[in-house]
């Protein structure tokens, strides 16, 4: 039965991917809580936040350093695309163009449309392939989003170096692109993101693939059939085929998942309470 | 011609040597003038010429020769003749002479008035002697005798003559000034000439007069010395001193010759009074409230050098009991006349005058008989005590407190957590402010009253009694009425500080109170400065970050167009450097109660707020749809494979293999359902086999 398990198991993320996205729900999910403190401070709310984080200041420092945090991964991350390039792919070309690509092909087009049919009743399930359409949407949906609320957030972090060169009144544009811009990715990552990766019933309550990198084969054969279908027609599957990981670690995987989810799901109904009963 | 000379100097020099002695010396006169027979005339009257030569041995002018007086008479033969010129004592008394010239008595001579007065009318003729002898007519004592020959009721000078007073050697010999020295036989007491002077006597309409209006007070106090520091300030329920520090003319009250002591008559002294009072069990005899009167609490109190009957007016000496005579309650203005007044128009004293059974009178505050100082610490009134002296009426529940319709409740437990009350109470500073220190001691008014200290209008004069660098810097300020000019209420002092729980302004609590404060009046630019980081760090309840006064100040608060403004163009660096060190000039740019609501003023911030709101909107609406439309499709694909699960474990259980166990993820190994696809189905066998 041992070795039936080992031999079912598809890995679909690095160790270092993994990691990535747990060091980047750690500071994801701090910046979140800190920043909307903030932002929703009329709130009864963010008052007991803000006394958790330690007053404002402690809140701000924490804010700070998981931004530092979330450059990191960021920059980790393309340095780790640089040297997969250069490792596994080759070429940029190979990277950027090639089979597993991040970027949006016509496959993920007519996946798209294919979709839309489908959820209307009238077409088949599209044959998603390793990156899903939405897959790639929320992947640089972060890379869109670093970028703005990453850039903000330094102009707020250090308003008197900017206005060395930048008007005063820059800071205020500033704040309304960082605070909205996160209230977007919040509310995207946290309903959206969320649901089509763990929520939908086929997954639900969760997908522990980003933290365990590996899945059934079952489950990637109907996920991924596209990408299945490829592996097996060249023999590569075997390549992929790892070991589960023992109940405990899972469970321990599931714990932080869930609390993640937990906080996550908090924020946006808080949100929501915000900006339906409290706005102003 | 030589001769002749000599002849006269000799016939002088004889003359001198004895003629004189032979014609003037005094014996030769007293030789005829012994004879109490002699008589001469005078303006056709036949008088006696006597001289009592033992009188005028002992007068003062016993060594005078006669001739120095009757000068006419020098180098005269004797017996000389009739009608000699009148003695002329101005040859030597050369000064008082000309005084008397100018006075009444002098002008009546030099009218030729008969009835005027010569200096020998008063002193004497032949036997004058000096004015201390006893025996002198000008001998204090005699003084009113001497001017009543003239003065007195009845005589030619007071009926043909016009002395607008009347009676008046009985009226100053029924006075104090008479009977001191009429049947006292005080010779320091005053006499005629005390205040009339003795031989200045003039009109009391001429100013250079003793009695003149405005030289009165300065004869008076002569004796008087100070008589106005121990004067009491009402008399007859008038005040006395009108102007202050300027002395009415003491016969306003007192007249001339009429002068009567008013307190301390006998059978009014305190001991008197004390026979009965010191009994603790003396009761009134109509309500039976004790009458009892401690000698201590009086001999102790402020008022101990106060006699009973200078408060408890009204008593007749005459009476066994003075007191019996007494009708009015005690009044205290009839001394501290400024107070009373004071309290008339308060509430308090207005709530008397109406007869209020809750309206409270001196001594309710101040006690009765053991009246005390306020700098006394066992007094009601010692600032530390106030408070509990106004809080027995004025706490939650008493009887001032249930009439009270206004906002302001609890005020003595929190005017005790204030700033004020904690200084008080707390470390004991005496200087702290307490109740009257802001509502004044006895001018307590309601605060709507315009008069109040507690009126708007007030509010920063009586604040600024202690805080008076603060007021100072406050009427300069845009807040300030001068300045202001606007119909639009201005705050004062108790607007941001309140009025019974002020706070130390270094509190936390304060300092994110006094944005709210600000924000009663400037409602819409309050809200902007809560969209911006200042305003929301603070609405967390965080003091670390700029708050309305910190930019704009607090007391001195100007417009920003004010160059001394802190926020004009030359300050507002200066300004934002307090907190951001490394600010320049474009760093002051940063717009501190922006808003992205308004269009026209921050379009910048409108519509980048705007598009990120689109961004937003399109981005979940796309997202949103894409989910919902998804869920009903997810839904089924999870039901087949729950299916397929259960029909696997139904086979397993059939088969002769033993089932699957936990992770359900392994399991499914059975037959697909209906949506799966004709293309998995083959792999999915494949798999099952490779398995």
């Amino acid at each position: 039965m041992a070795a039936e398990r080992k031999e079912a198991y598809f890995e679909r993320f690095t160790r270092l991917n993994r990691t990535l996205h747990i060091v980047m729900i750690v500071s994801f999910l701090s910046l979140a809580l800190t920043g909307m403190t903030l932002k929703f401070s009329y709130t009864g709310w963010a008052r007991v936040l803000a006394r958790l984080f330690g007053g404002f200041e402690s809140a701000g420092y924490v804010h700070r350093m998981a931004a530092v945090l979330m450059i990191i991964t960021f920059a980790t991350h393309v340095v780790d695309l640089v040297r997969r390039k250069s490792r596994e792919y080759g070429s940029w070309r190979a990277l950027l163009f090639g089979r597993d690509t991040m970027l949006f092909t016509k496959k993920d087009l007519s996946d798209f449309v294919g979709s839309v049919k489908w959820f209307l009743g009238k077409g088949p399930r599209p044959q998603y392939g390793r990156w899903t359409y939405w897959e790639k949407f929320d992947y640089f949906a972060v890379f869109w989003g670093m970028m703005v609320i990453g850039s903000t957030g330094l102009m707020l972090w250090f308003p008197e170096l900017f206005t060395r060169v930048a008007p005063g009144w820059f800071i205020n544009v500033a704040t309304i692109i960082h605070s909205d811009e996160a209230l977007l990715a919040v509310g995207f990552i946290f309903t959206v993101h969320f649901f089509n990766t763990h929520l939908r019933p086929e997954k639900f309550p969760m997908d522990l693939v980003i933290f365990t990198g590996r899945m059934s084969l079952e489950e990637f054969k109907e996920d991924k059939p596209a990408e299945y279908e490829y592996l097996v027609s060249r023999g590569e599957l075997e390549k992929h085929l790892v070991e589960p990981y023992p109940p405990i670690v899972l469970r321990a995987i599931r714990a932080f998942g869930f609390t993640a989810l937990t906080i996550g799901f908090m924020v946006v109904i808080w949100i929501i309470y915000a900006m339906l009963f409290a706005y102003r | 011609m030589r001769p002749i000379p000599i002849f006269w100097a000799l016939a002088v020099a004889a003359a001198l040597l004895t003629g004189g002695a032979h014609a003037q010396e005094n014996s030769e006169c007293l030789d005829c003038h012994e004879d109490r027979e002699l008589t001469g005339t005078r303006n056709g009257r036949t008088i006696s010429v006597y001289v009592d030569v033992k009188r005028l041995k002992n007068s003062i002018h016993a060594d005078v020769d006669c001739i120095q007086c009757h000068a006419d008479l020098e180098g005269k033969e004797l017996p000389h003749d009739d009608d000699l010129k009148p003695v002329a004592c101005g040859s030597c008394h050369e000064d008082i002479e000309a005084l008397h010239a100018s006075s009444l008595h002098g002008q009546a001579i030099a009218r030729g008035d008969p009835l005027a007065p010569r200096c020998q009318n008063c002193h004497g003729g032949h036997d004058v002697v000096r004015v201390k002898d006893p025996k002198s007519p000008v001998a204090p004592l005699r003084v009113p005798f001497l001017c009543g020959k003239c003065h007195q009721e009845g005589a030619t000078v007071q009926r043909q003559r016009t002395i607008h007073q009347d009676h008046i050697l009985e009226n100053f010999s029924e006075s104090i000034h008479g009977e001191g020295l009429l049947r006292k036989g005080l010779i320091v007491a005053p006499n005629c000439a005390s205040c009339h002077t003795a031989h200045s006597i003039r009109k009391h309409t001429d100013p250079l007069s003793s009695i003149a209006r405005a030289n009165i007070a300065k004869t008076c106090t002569q004796c008087h010395a100070e008589i106005e520091a121990v004067h009491r300030k009402v008399i007859k329920g008038e005040l006395w001193e009108k102007q202050a520090h300027t002395l009415p003319a003491c016969v306003d009250c007192h007249q001339p010759h009429k002068v009567r002591k008013v307190f301390y008559d006998q059978g009014m002294a305190d001991s008197d009074c004390m026979r009965c009072h010191s009994d603790p069990a003396l009761k009134a005899s109509k309500d039976g409230r004790s009458l009892a009167v401690n000698a201590d609490d009086v001999s102790h109190s402020r008022h101990a050098k106060v006699a009973c009957s200078q408060c408890h007016t009204g008593v007749s000496a005459s009476r066994v009991r003075a007191c019996e005579t007494i009708t009015q309650k005690v009044d205290c203005s009839s001394c501290h006349a400024e107070v009373g007044q004071v309290y008339q128009t308060s509430m308090h004293g207005q709530l008397v005058a109406k007869k209020d059974p809750n309206g409270p009178t001196c001594k309710e505050c101040h006690g009765t008989h053991a009246v005390l100082g306020k700098t006394d610490r066992a007094s009601a009134t010692f600032p530390t005590n106030v408070p509990r002296l106004c809080a027995s009426c004025h706490r939650e529940g008493e009887k001032a407190a249930k009439r009270y319709k206004g906002t302001q409740h609890d005020i003595i437990e929190h005017y005790t957590e204030s700033i004020h009350g904690k200084g008080l109470m707390k470390s004991g500073l005496t200087v702290t402010a307490m109740c009257t220190n802001c509502h004044t001691a006895h001018g307590v008014l309601p605060k709507k009253d315009p008069a109040s200290s507690v009126n708007p209008k007030n509010i920063p004069e009586t604040c600024g009694k202690c805080h008076y660098g603060i007021e100072e810097m406050f009427e300069k300020s845009i807040h300030a009425t001068a300045v202001g000019k606007t119909k639009e209420p201005l705050p004062v002092c108790s607007d941001c500080h309140s009025a019974h729980t002020i706070r130390r302004t270094d509190e936390t609590g304060f300092k994110l109170d006094i944005m709210s404060k600000c924000g009663r009046c400037h409602e819409k630019i309050a809200e902007t400065y809560f969209d911006t980081y200042h305003g929301k760090v603070s609405q967390l309840g965080y003091t670390k970050t700029a708050k309305c006064y910190d930019c704009h100040g607090a007391h001195d608060i100007l417009p920003a167009d004010d160059p001394k403004s802190h926020l004009s163009r030359a300050n507002v660096l200066q300004t934002c450097q307090k907190c951001h060190a490394g600010a320049t000039r474009r760093f002051a740019g940063y717009l501190t109660h922006a808003t992205h609501h308004d269009p026209k003023k921050y379009p910048f911030l409108f519509y980048t707020f705007w598009g990120m709101t689109s961004l937003l909107i399109v981005t979940f609406i796309v997202g949103g749809l894409h989910t919902i439309l998804w869920f009903p499709r997810a839904l089924q694909m999870r039901r087949a494979r729950d299916r397929a699960e259960r029909a696997a474990e139904d086979a397993a259980e059939g088969g002769a293999e033993g089932r699957p166990e936990g992770t359900p993820e392994s399991g499914g190994a059975g037959a697909p359902g209906e949506a799966a696809e004709p293309k998995p189905k083959p792999k999915e066998e494949g798999e099952s086999d490779g398995r």
